[in-house]
């Protein structure tokens, strides 16, 4: 089986920084993955790189088996994201926006999608309101709505329920988990949440200055380093990284 | 390239229009009130100075073709600047939308406020100064086609610095075209400045357009090869505009440029 997403030997440097360090990895279908790490370990320098956001210094990215680099436009029909620093214009109505991005996203009965999506994540009421009067939460569904528009089958999600309250934060984890074990949907899921990455994700990737350090699944890996949960071996990846070395 | 998704960008404009009364009405407002100001200006200068002279026709048909090329360029640039400050480029560039789908969507943009404001601009003209700008028949499309290609190379121009140096660099949209017209002959004669500044005013294909509307009106003479010398100028103005333009996209994908377009 060919991997939704499949990174080899990534790297990006600037001037006088290592952002991310030969990092591999890969995502099958319908696999959801946390990549976990402290602030400025390479996360979201790698999630950019994997949407064509910038360009890496070197390595290969290749998504449904096809190489990034060459067949962009084609692979990005089927790739989406969400992420808290990028939010919706807040001029433009909540569907304005949502048409907006089927149009480049190429979603055939736009309307359609638009209004079952506004539906399940609870935005009809908002349908004509400017998206910068909602507040964070409702923003954050609606980002959630906008990346699911193209029926994603890669899906990038850095922080998706940051700003959202434990209620509707574990309806959104529900839902994704469901999209994604429905359609093969593989996940790349950051966040710093650990009770979440826990009861999402299949498999996390450890990442501290710019490298991976540690990888398995979430339930496993704590115990395998001698923390007590997650959020404890987060911690020492933060403070001691060479701990874990 | 892909024709739906330029209009997408040019429909993106469209919502923000329908939504503000003030954007839409900024198209021809400012375009409005600089023949406003300078129309009635001339009318007293013809007054005072005789009608012979013809300093009516010689400035309003120059300020509408002026503004109909900051028009365009500031279509461009302002439309680049929305994204920017909404912190969209990353969901747009996120999609399958190519960099120069979008550039052609923003040129459509500035194409589409330049008519509008042109429209308006030749009614006004019309209704309060009795002005035809129709008067130099099939010679008015050669001319606003110089324009036009300036036009554009000026908006890419600017969008590609406020791209490079980020959105504290936005007074460009605005400053980039001021610098233009002391030196284009849109309210003088070129020969009205000292010899180093007319060498200046030598490169610019404006100052070939409006000096040749000068010319046609003043003493009936067209010069075919100083239009074609502006059209020249205006085709290396458009194209290196536009190869610069692409040259920053791939700087700013290189060096993470984005992310600081995000949080300025």
């Amino acid at each position: 089986m060919v991997p939704v997403l499949e990174v080899r030997n990534l790297s990006k440097n600037y001037s006088q920084l290592e952002a991310v360090h030969d990092v591999s990895f890969s995502i099958d279908e319908g696999e959801i993955v946390g990549l976990l790490g402290p602030n400025g370990a390479g996360k979201t320098t790698t999630i950019n790189m994997v949407l064509g956001l910038l360009t890496p210094t070197s390595g290969s990215i290749k998504i449904f088996g096809k190489d990034f680099a060459v067949n962009r436009e084609e692979i990005l029909y089927k790739v989406n994201f969400a992420a808290v620093y990028a939010q919706l214009p807040g001029n433009l109505s909540v569907w304005q926006n949502l048409y907006i991005f089927a149009r480049l996203y190429g979603v055939p009965d736009a309307r359609g999608k638009i209004q079952e999506l506004m539906k399940e994540f609870d935005l009809e009421k908002f349908s004509s309101s400017r998206t910068g009067f909602l507040s964070s939460g409702e923003q954050s569904r609606l980002n959630l709505a906008k990346a699911l528009l193209n029926n994603p089958r890669l899906l990038l999600l850095d922080e998706p329920t940051a700003s959202i309250d434990p209620s509707t934060s574990q309806i959104v984890r529900s839902r994704i988990k469901d999209y994604a074990r429905r359609n093969g949907t593989g996940v790349l899921w950051t966040s710093h949440n650990m009770h979440e990455i826990e009861e999402v994700c299949n498999r996390v990737l450890f990442v501290s200055h710019g490298k991976i350090l540690l990888e398995g699944k979430p339930k496993e890996l704590p115990a395998q380093y001698g923390k007590k949960d997650l959020e404890e071996l987060f911690i020492t990846v933060a403070r001691e990284p060479l701990s874990l070395q | 390239m892909n024709f739906k998704r330029v209009f997408t960008i040019f429909l993106r404009q469209v919502f923000l229009l329908k939504r503000s009364v003030h954007r839409l009405v900024g198209i021809f407002y400012w375009s409005a009130l600089e023949l406003f100001l300078w129309g009635f200006l001339t009318v007293y200068l013809e007054r005072i100075g005789g009608a012979e002279f013809g300093v009516i026709t010689a400035v309003i048909g120059t300020v509408i073709l002026w503004n109909f090329l900051m028009r365009i360029q500031q279509g461009i640039a302002i439309s680049f600047l929305e994204d920017v400050w909404a912190r969209n480029l990353m969901n747009l560039f996120g999609t399958p939308l190519n960099f120069k789908e979008y550039v052609a969507g923003l040129v459509l943009v500035g194409v589409a406020s330049a008519v509008v404001s042109g429209m308006v601009m030749i009614a006004v003209a019309w209704f309060l100064f009795s002005y035809n700008l129709f008067q130099f028949g099939f010679l008015i499309v050669p001319y606003v086609l110089v324009l036009f290609f300036f036009g554009l190379a000026l908006g890419m121009y600017t969008t590609a610095m406020i791209l490079r140096f980020g959105p504290s660099s936005e007074i460009l949209a605005w400053s980039i075209p001021a610098l233009i017209p002391p030196f284009s002959g849109v309210f003088y004669s070129i020969s009205t400045l000292p010899s180093w500044l007319q060498t200046v005013a030598f490169f610019l294909p404006p100052s070939h357009v409006f000096e040749g509307m000068r010319s046609v009106v003043l003493s009936g003479v067209f010069d075919s090869s100083r239009l074609f010398f502006a059209g020249i100028l205006s085709v290396i103005f458009f194209f290196f505009a536009y190869w610069l333009l692409l040259r920053t996209y791939r700087f700013v994908l290189r060096e993470g440029k984005f992310t600081r377009l995000q949080t300025e």
